[in-house]
């Protein structure tokens, strides 16, 4: 059949093409960036330079853009999960301040338990409030129709103000000064595993989520029928799904797998719980999937090339006194530009569907 | 005890108009069915604008001029991507806070550098009123602010009536609830909703500016610390209505202002609590416990021309 043959071509030449413009987005965003730079009057290849040793220059380094990779993944799926059931969670960052409280309280609460038993109760806890926390959103929203995006907003400042309550009172530490716990003992700590870096545990957790994610949505009944509920409800409600248990599971999980984003900054890197701990990486996580476009493998990416950028612009302030803010700002018009270039390239295949439609019928 | 109370108020208003200004602006694109929660960061970009430009031009009306500009200017990304490209409006939203967050620090490093005295600018000071502000308590709880306070609320009367009596007002609610009706009435679905985010933007700019200018006298890396999003909070629990904003408004500055004189005074009451008010007061008037909120039926979807 010869219009089947001039299809793979046309399908072979738009994913040739949006690989293209996704390209051309990227150094349209980093372009904007050196033009900063160069107005900050400094050099654009210094700032290079020492990102690049900053996230793959050493192996510390290396580890860096890891373990900063790691809660980015898991807050990216906490994103990704909900929108393929239809629904936009901006509550990661709570979720992370209740994962990481629940996890460093039974860290501090629990005695007597040995190594790995005792983390591994912390990582449970932890996703676990975590968990109820973002299922909260999806109960109010199938209970009561309450807006999720508002709700979870809401959720993330009574979570940080609640794990703030902790951290000031009940799980302080009496010696310091400052409103802070005190070392999670060895015990419960998510064990930093390659020496010269500070890789730990939770970097295994989060991959064993990445793998769960792609099983559970791809490979499962459950998971094709939370996508079937993020593409059309009333499909779903006349296929006979409840879209309603999808929804608060959705929201579970995505809870969840932002709590052990929290367990992995507490228990994995900071050891200490102190006040507002969460360096925003819930908010970046919805960057990191929409950059990822949702998929499994463009989180892995998405997450990668965000942890390189984060470790690396650390490097890049104390080398060169450019701020990290800079490099946040780069990141945030990678996200425009991306998404922007996606509508272009859908429109262009919209455009030559019609046309290939149109030779069809002639 | 009288003097406390007034404190306490004069404290709570004071906390309340950041939120109250931005909100003002959401009112607008939310009735027209933007979902805006960029806020955060059009506030960011208005604080620094406002300080940078109040410094640079010696004049405090100068930097609040560009705290607006540069509200627009990202109300106008979030125009063009959410409604010219039919970009998911939280994405947009998210990222114009990362950018935003991110330019503010930039241009803050470029023109003040790091670890310098913050330079004295010229800001909105407290306005005495002769007779009025003198008069004791009420004077202290209703005229004892900045201009830009009697502004934004002579504003919100403006915009009450803007919005419920006027046939642009109805426009804008009209194609935040159906766009396509609208449509074949001949109102242009893209270009209300344009001028409703465009609209958001410059208010949002305005409260940073009112953070920075208006409120302090400095510039700060986080200063907006979550109002933007306590904005779209007000909103929703004010109803999507200008007078309903800042009740709203006035609720959570109160939280706000109770959160100070704690710490102030050293009393050993989790605060915390406190602070939790405006957020869980938002929810239960989502759930319709504290008279039931509606959310605009098209909103966040874009309108596709047939």
């Amino acid at each position: 059949m010869p219009g089947s043959g001039k299809q793979a071509k046309t399908k072979l030449k738009q994913s040739l093409s949006s690989l293209l413009i996704g390209v051309v987005a990227l150094l349209l965003a980093l372009a904007c960036g050196c033009l900063i730079i160069m107005i900050m009057g400094k050099s654009p290849l210094a700032a290079f330079n020492a990102i690049y040793l900053g996230s793959i220059g050493s192996k510390a380094a290396i580890g860096e853009t890891i373990v900063k990779a790691a809660p980015l993944m898991l807050t990216a799926m906490a994103f990704a999960v909900t929108f393929k059931c239809g629904l936009l969670n901006i509550g990661a960052e709570g979720q992370i301040y209740m994962g990481g409280m629940a996890a460093m309280t039974v860290a501090q609460v629990v005695k007597g338990v040995p190594y790995p038993l005792h983390m591994i109760l912390c990582v449970i806890a932890g996703m676990l409030v975590g968990g109820i926390w973002g299922g909260i959103a999806g109960w109010l929203k199938v209970r009561f129709k309450a807006d999720e995006m508002i709700t979870t907003i809401m959720l993330n400042y009574i979570g940080l103000q609640f794990a703030n309550f902790m951290v000031t009172n009940v799980i302080r530490d009496p010696a310091a000064s400052l409103p802070q716990s005190a070392r999670a003992p060895e015990s419960a700590q998510l064990t930093q595993f390659i020496s010269g870096t500070r890789i730990h545990v939770g970097v295994i957790f989060a991959a064993i989520c990445l793998a769960f994610y792609y099983i559970f949505l791809w490979k499962t009944t459950a998971g094709y029928r939370t996508r079937v509920v993020g593409m059309n409800q009333h499909a779903a409600h006349f296929a006979g799904i409840n879209s309603k248990k999808h929804v608060v599971l959705a929201m579970f999980m995505a809870g969840a797998f932002s709590g052990l984003a929290g367990v992995c900054e507490i228990l994995g890197l900071q050891i200490r719980m102190l006040q507002s701990f969460s360096p925003g990486y819930g908010f970046d996580g919805i960057a990191v999937a929409m950059l990822g476009n949702n998929s499994p493998l463009g989180i892995l990416i998405s997450s990668l090339m965000f942890g390189a950028l984060k470790a690396g612009s650390n490097m890049m302030q104390i080398v060169t006194q450019i701020p990290t803010a800079t490099i946040s700002l780069v990141q945030g018009l990678v996200i425009l530009f991306v998404v922007a270039s996606r509508f272009l390239v859908d429109r262009a295949e919209k455009r030559g569907n019609k046309k290939l439609a149109k030779g069809g019928n002639r | 005890m009288a003097g406390f109370i007034s404190t306490f108020l004069a404290s709570a208003v004071r906390c309340a108009m950041p939120m109250f200004i931005a909100a003002l602006g959401l009112v607008f694109s939310e009735r027209a069915g933007i979902v805006n929660i960029g806020v955060e960061g059009m506030m960011i970009i208005g604080a620094i604008l406002a300080y940078a430009g109040s410094f640079l031009t010696g004049s405090k009306w100068l930097g609040l001029l560009f705290a607006g500009l540069g509200g627009m200017a990202f109300g106008l990304i979030l125009a063009f991507w959410a409604i010219t490209l039919r970009v998911n409006q939280t994405v947009v939203g998210a990222a114009i806070n990362i950018i935003g967050a991110g330019l503010a620090v930039t241009i803050n490093r470029m023109i003040f550098g790091v670890n310098t005295v913050a330079p004295k600018i010229n800001n909105f000071t407290q306005l005495h009123i002769p007779v009025l502000s003198d008069i004791p308590f009420i004077g202290h709880i209703l005229f004892s602010y900045n201009i830009l306070v009697y502004i934004a609320i002579a504003l919100m009367l403006v915009l009450h009536y803007v919005l419920f009596h006027t046939e642009l007002g109805l426009s804008v609610r009209a194609v935040g609830e159906n766009p396509r009706a609208c449509d074949t009435l001949g109102i242009n679905v893209n270009r209300v909703r344009y001028g409703a985010t465009l609209f958001g933007g410059l208010m949002a700019g305005l409260a940073g500016g009112y953070l920075s200018i208006g409120q302090l006298a400095v510039f700060v890396e986080d200063m907006t610390s979550g109002r933007g999003f306590i904005a779209i909070a007000a909103v929703v629990f004010g109803k999507r209505n200008p007078v309903g904003a800042l009740l709203a408004s006035l609720v959570f500055g109160a939280g706000e202002a109770v959160q100070y004189k704690l710490t102030a005074g050293n009393i050993d009451i989790p605060f915390q609590f406190a602070q939790m008010i405006p957020y869980v007061l938002t929810i239960l008037s989502l759930i319709g416990l504290v008279g039931k909120t509606e959310t605009p039926a098209a909103s966040g979807i874009p309108y596709v021309k047939e």
